[in-house]
């Protein structure tokens, strides 16, 4: 397990230099900042100048480099072209917000998906299936935004039962939970569903029948632990596209994460924080990956004594 | 008899509804089995075996399955009528089973101990500690070496024999007074074959348990039964005692199934042989066909096999056979007093 958890952590490790490298890369090609954040009105000698200020007339492996070395050395992401402030200070009040919205929606996505996953498997067909499973179409049709809209629409400005943007009280974080959980709920509960009726299947289940176990017990301890391995998986590997939900919905909202960060930054060409982002970003979807494989290798021997 | 039988089956039939139509995968079995002895149930591929085992069991899949008639009655009690809760206290209480995969019928995520323990904590009441220990003597008692640290042991870590020892030894903790045992030895290397059947044969008479055992196999039939039931479509096509089995079969697909394995000396090889040697293939089991079902491939079928279905005739209490060839014998039909 030691060995398999070091191995994933180099595997991890590279994965992040490569991110690094290539979203650097492409930013650098093509952003274009002195035009951006330069008077309409500067001169080739104005661009020069700001060029030279921030380092940008040298080789892009060489800017690379020294990007690389403060992040890892100083954990320094440098500093903010429009704001000027350092980036690590607006990532730092960006990071929790995004966090928190990004935990609920696991969590509203989780505690959704697996009963209804359950029940839409062992009552295959019954009105519990059919109307999940047409749900789950619906919900992967429907853009993520259009559906924060629509909530807001409704639980906003028609009901007035919750508020709509701001991130300030529990409750301005209940609609844009809910809409970046159902980004990821059907696909969850589909999961769920066709892993625990393969599972349903197997001679193991027939085996526990056979002791005398009862039902309850045969769902939960015997058959879900062996589905919930494929939706560990998934939940790591979806990671990314969650955050990737998570600009969208904090834009909707006007939730003050790093996803909204990104948008504006990206607007403005404030190249430093796009690339801490996306950084950022690959850290956590890596991280999750990893999370994920240990979890894995947890529920399942097979993994872990490889 | 004064004897109760421990178990008595009587014209059972399981179909199973599919989109195909009403599959009659048990189709009229009737048996009998004694306390502490072994009975074999023979037949080919999809003679409805298993079916007939897992719905002693009640376990058969419904939807698509379903006993649609019969009684099977264990000890007295009628299986068929009794709650699902009462009907889990008898597995893996009072009668376990094993089964042909021992690859798959145990659960990948955890320890031997923890799904033995469970028997345990089902059926006796053990706490987690308690359960513990009697799993690792049951492991002992199958002859898993060194029982204290393998049962920590997760199912991958055993070769096929000795998952199906951990098999065996699930369905013994409890000791139940019937095992059933559906092909135990079919996935097998020849040579753990042989120990598989040793240890549930000693299992058998430490524990005086009754034994149903299934088998495509005539070897094993040879060394374990007392009793035979040949299945053939659905339906008991003969019941008979070892030796009449080998002495003197009268269902023509009995003598079928003999034929097909090369006799040495008076023994019998082990090892699958396959009984596919009988010309033809088993009837689809959707169309009922009014005639006897083996009729196609019997070579001694007469008009009346394709046309009229036959009683399951009574030689003499302890044989029966469904043939048209065995009226001349019979002294009755099952269940019916003989004509005098
Ligand atoms: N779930 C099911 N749905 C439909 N048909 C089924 C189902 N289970 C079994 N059957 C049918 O019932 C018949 C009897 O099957 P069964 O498994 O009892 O055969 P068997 O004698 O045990 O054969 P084998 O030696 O291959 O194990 C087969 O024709 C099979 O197709
Ligand atoms: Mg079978």
């Amino acid at each position: 397990m030691r060995t398999y958890i070091i191995t994933k952590l180099l595997h991890a490790v590279g994965v992040a230099l490569v991110i690094s490298f290539v979203s650097f890369f492409l930013l650098f090609y093509t952003a274009d900042p002195a035009s951006t954040l330069l008077p309409e009105n500067a001169d080739d000698a104005d661009i020069a100048e700001f060029e030279k200020q921030f380092g940008l007339d040298r080789p892009m492996l060489v800017q690379y480099g020294d990007f690389l070395a403060k992040v890892v050395f100083q954990g320094d992401f440098g500093s903010s072209w429009v704001a000027k402030v350092l980036v690590g200070d607006l990532i730092g009040v960006a990071l929790w917000p995004t966090l928190k919205l990004a935990i609920a929606a696991q969590i509203i996505a989780a505690v959704l998906a697996i009963p209804l996953g359950i029940i839409a498997a062992i009552r295959r067909y019954s009105l519990v299936d059919n109307v999940t499973t047409f749900l789950v179409l619906v919900g992967q049709a429907m853009p993520l935004f259009w559906l924060g809209i629509v909530l807001i629409i409704i639980f906003g400005v028609w009901l007035k039962w919750l508020p709509v943007s701001g991130s300030d009280t529990f409750a301005h974080l209940i609609l844009p939970a809910i809409t970046l959980g159902s980004f990821i709920l059907p696909l969850n509960m589909r999961l769920v569903r066709s892993g625990m009726l393969e599972v349903l299947s197997q001679d193991y289940i027939r085996t526990a029948r056979a002791k005398g176990v009862e039902e309850g017990r045969v769902l939960m301890k015997h058959a879900f632990r062996n589905a919930a391995i494929p939706l560990v998986t998934v939940t790591g590997v979806q990671f990314g596209a969650l955050l990737g939900g998570a600009v969208v919905t904090e834009t909707v909202f006007s939730w003050p994460g790093l996803g909204r960060l990104a948008i504006e930054s990206i607007q403005v060409g404030d190249f430093p924080v796009v690339q801490a982002i996306v950084l950022i970003f690959g850290a956590f979807t890596i991280l999750a990956n990893l999370a994920a494989d240990i979890g894995s290798a947890w529920i399942d021997p097979r993994i872990r004594f490889d | 008899m004064a004897e109760t039988p421990i178990l008595e089956v009587t014209g059972l039939k399981t179909h199973f509804h599919t989109p195909e139509g009403v599959v009659r995968a048990v189709d009229g079995v009737d048996f009998t089995l004694m306390p502490g002895r072994t009975l074999g149930i023979l037949g080919e591929s999809g003679s409805g075996k298993s079916v007939t085992a897992l719905s002693v069991m009640r376990l058969v899949a419904d939807p698509p399955g379903r006993i649609v008639d019969g009684r099977i009655m264990f000890e007295g009690r009628d299986l068929l009528a009794l709650s699902p809760a009462e009907m889990r206290k008898i597995r893996g209480g009072e009668i376990s089973m094993i089964f042909q995969e021992p690859m798959t019928s145990l659960n990948p995520v955890y320890t031997l101990g923890d799904q033995i323990a469970e028997v345990f904590q089902i059926h006796e009441g053990m706490n987690r500690e308690q359960a513990w220990a009697g799993a690792t003597d049951m492991l002992e008692q199958v002859g898993i070496p060194n029982p204290e640290s393998r049962v920590d042991d997760y199912p991958h870590q055993f070769s096929g024999g000795m998952r199906q020892r951990a098999m065996i030894a699930m369905a013994i903790a409890c000791r139940s007074r019937l095992l059933i045992a559906d092909e135990p030895t079919t996935a097998l290397d020849v040579t753990i074959q042989a120990q598989i059947l040793d240890l549930l044969l000693k299992l058998q008479e430490d524990m005086g348990m009754a034994m149903m055992l299934i088998t495509h196999d005539l070897g094993v039939i040879a060394e374990t039964s007392d009793d035979v039931v040949v299945m053939y479509a659905g339906e008991v096509v003969e019941r008979l005692g070892i030796d009449t089995l080998f002495d003197d079969p009268r269902h023509p697909y009995t003598r079928g199934l003999l034929n097909s394995i090369p006799r040495l000396g008076e023994k019998f090889t082990r090892g699958k042989q396959p009984l596919e040697e009988i010309p033809g293939t088993v009837p689809n089991l959707i169309d009922y066909d009014p005639g006897c079902p083996f009729a196609a491939r019997c070579g001694q079928a007469m008009a009346r096999c394709h046309t009229e279905r036959p009683p399951l005739f009574k030689l003499n209490p302890a044989h029966y056979s469904k043939c048209w060839l065995s009226e001349a014998d019979a002294e009755g039909r099952a269940g019916v007093a003989a004509a005098g």
